[in-house]
């Protein structure tokens, strides 16, 4: 008989595991429907749509086999080994709520597969080969269970949430940050000029866009003096600390590392980098800012890419805790109500990842296991795109305080001027969370409690005026597949 | 100039039933609440002078009100600042800490910039009080 195409002896049929030729992946030992998996096992979810008429479970079995020790045949050399240990089972097959054609596949993996604090290594087996595999349409990596023992060999963000809300001496309130736009053409001068007035006018951080690197209309190095002299000049006017995110990400390692050292010589608090940049580089610049006290920000560049539809790829919950593990301070998470894709849900889920030390089981989150941090340091989400103003108090009720809200457009395309846009912002954020301590509903009367402080605030009424009407409301690829049900009371 | 560290220096200076809402919200938490004053607010002038210890089992924000009251009396004219400590575990620091008294003048800061090789300049923020002195 054929199974997925290879030519199997049929599952009826005993014959010995080790004779030589092609059997079904389930009867080599990746499905394991009776397996436990251990507290130190690392475990991972996939969506599997096999081909037509290719069994689910050997689908999901061939996913184990696949992204641990299996190859298409079966080989004499396993018996040199503990194969059993090394094998990943696949240990539960269940259908997609409302996905005819796909399965949840569970995997546990042995933690002697994977070596000590490596992404790159963790991503090459889970994530290296199986996703080309022929018999399947699609598959996705929905989430993964870390366990301690696996956490604690990797160093995580170098600063984390509360250090870095000491050295910034700002407390009780989401950070505001904005990236300089546009984000290409503007000279090193004129780039600086955009970073002193929004820190001036009351953000506590500018940002490089992720493609801000070195090109011929500004060079790094001349951007990185002109900002500094923007951020000392806006620390001296406010006596407030302030950072702009420059983005070290280059060719080389070799490259980063001396535009990092730079912004460190210049008196900067905190350096950028793109998630294009990979994760080996991503552990690297870590290592390098926990060994400089520089707070590391991390854009996710290019991650829609794999994570926006729902049927292949890995889930951006993945990802955060992939960057938890690896070390960023700060991570673009969505804003659920602005410019990119982000379903509420679901990006309730990765700032969860980002911000506890524990997170429980939430399917209506996308949250498929019970995760323990160990108390690696916490991440700050970053939300950043298409957001202003007037949508601060569903901001503040749906992110909550400890994160970065990032206006751009918001900012700098106030009518009365870039320090306008910034202090809009400022005022409506300071409003809001004074409101919310203070025993107001802000969801409910956020849009009054806003008009109330433009009234006391000219950059603020202005702002309210210029984007009232403006909202993002499309639908979202990548949403839940679980729905919160209500149980009986006991 | 207007200093503008704390939670709500872009806002109105907080009157005493406001100040005293925030500090119920602290006391609420179970955080700890904390005065502190000081004639030099330099951004890295991180440990002002505390006024007593740390209210750790206060119930009610007029308690607080009235050492606010007491520090107002003898450092009218310096910064004053209530914060909320949250000795919880994976947090164990400041969660809240805003400005409730400023000095009549507020003297600013001054930039030094100490000139390098290769353009670089080394930057340095000055208290422009501490300067005079």
């Amino acid at each position: 008989m054929s199974i997925m195409g290879k030519k199997v002896q049929p599952s009826g049929e005993k014959r010995s595991r080790y004779a030589a030729g092609v059997m079904e992946y389930r009867q080599m030992g990746y499905w394991e429907p009776d397996y436990e998996p251990k507290d130190t096992d690392i475990l991972a979810v996939f969506r599997v749509t096999p081909q037509d008429g290719v069994d689910p479970i050997e689908a999901s079995a061939a996913v184990a086999g696949e992204s641990s020790t299996a190859t298409w045949t079966v080989v004499w050399t396993d018996r040199l080994t503990a194969c059993d240990k090394y094998r990943a089972k696949c240990y539960r097959v269940d259908p997609v709520p409302n996905a005819p054609g796909s399965w949840f596949a569970f995997i546990a993996y042995d933690l002697d597969l994977f070596e000590p604090g490596s992404i790159a290594n963790l991503s090459a087996s889970i994530i290296g080969n199986v996703f080309g595999f022929k018999p399947l349409k699609a598959l996705r990596l929905e989430d993964m269970r870390l366990p301690v023992a696996y956490v604690k060999t990797f160093q995580g963000p170098p600063t984390g949430i509360v250090a870095e809300r000491e050295r910034l001496d700002k407390f009780g309130r989401p950070l505001l940050g904005a990236t300089v736009k546009p984000k290409l053409g503007l000279s090193g001068r004129n780039y600086g000029r955009v970073v002193y007035e929004a820190l001036r006018g009351g953000l506590d951080f500018t940002k490089d866009d992720e493609n801000i690197n070195s090109q011929p209309f500004m060079h790094w190095r001349d951007r990185y003096l002109y900002c500094m002299e923007a951020v000392a000049k806006a620390e001296a006017a406010s006596g407030e600390v302030k950072g702009t995110y420059l983005n070290v990400t280059a060719a080389t390692m070799e490259d980063m590392y001396e535009r990092a050292e730079f912004a460190k010589e210049l008196g900067s608090v905190i350096v950028m980098i793109d998630l294009v940049i990979g994760y080996t580089a991503i552990q690297s610049m870590a290592k390098w800012a926990r060994k400089n006290d520089m707070i590391l920000h991390l854009h996710r560049a290019g991650h829609s890419t794999y994570t926006r539809q729902k049927s292949h790829g890995v889930s951006f919950r993945v990802i955060v805790k992939w960057m938890r593990l690896a070390g960023a301070d700060h991570i673009h998470a969505g804003t659920v109500v602005g410019k990119l894709e982000g379903d509420p849900n679901m990006t309730r889920g990765y700032y969860d990842i980002c911000r506890e030390d524990f997170n429980p089981m939430q399917l209506e989150h996308g949250l498929f296991f019970d995760q323990h941090w160990a108390s690696l340091n916490k991440v700050m989400p970053v939300a950043s795109g298409g957001i202003h103003a007037g949508q601060m108090h569903k901001l503040v009720d749906m992110l909550g305080e400890d994160c970065v809200l990032q206006f751009g457009g918001g900012t700098i395309g106030h009518p009365m001027g870039i320090a306008a846009g910034a202090t809009a912002n400022r005022v409506a954020l300071e409003a809001i969370i004074f409101a919310r301590n203070a025993g107001r509903d802000i969801l409910a009367e956020g849009d009054e409690i806003l008009e109330t402080a433009a009234k006391k605030s000219l950059p603020l009424k202005q702002a309210l005026e210029t984007w009232k009407d403006v909202t993002f409301d499309y639908a979202s690829t990548d949403t839940p597949d679980f729905l919160p049900t209500a149980t009986a009371a006991e | 100039m207007r200093l503008t560290q704390g939670c709500f220096s872009f806002l109105p200076d907080l009157d005493d039933e406001q100040i005293r809402t925030q500090v119920q919200y602290c006391i609420d938490k179970g955080w700890a609440v904390n005065i502190e004053f000081t004639d030099d607010a330099h951004p890295r002038n991180i440990f002002w002078e505390m006024w007593g210890l740390p209210m750790f089992d206060i119930r009610d924000a007029a308690a607080v009100m009235l050492e606010l009251e007491a520090c107002r009396k003898v450092h009218a004219d310096t910064y004053i600042r209530v914060s909320g400590f949250d000795s919880s575990l994976g947090w164990e620091s400041v969660r809240i800490s805003f400005l409730v008294n400023r000095p009549k003048k507020e003297p600013g800061f001054r930039l030094i910039r100490t000139e390098g090789a290769g353009r670089a300049v080394r930057y340095t923020v000055q208290t422009e009080a501490a300067a005079a002195e």
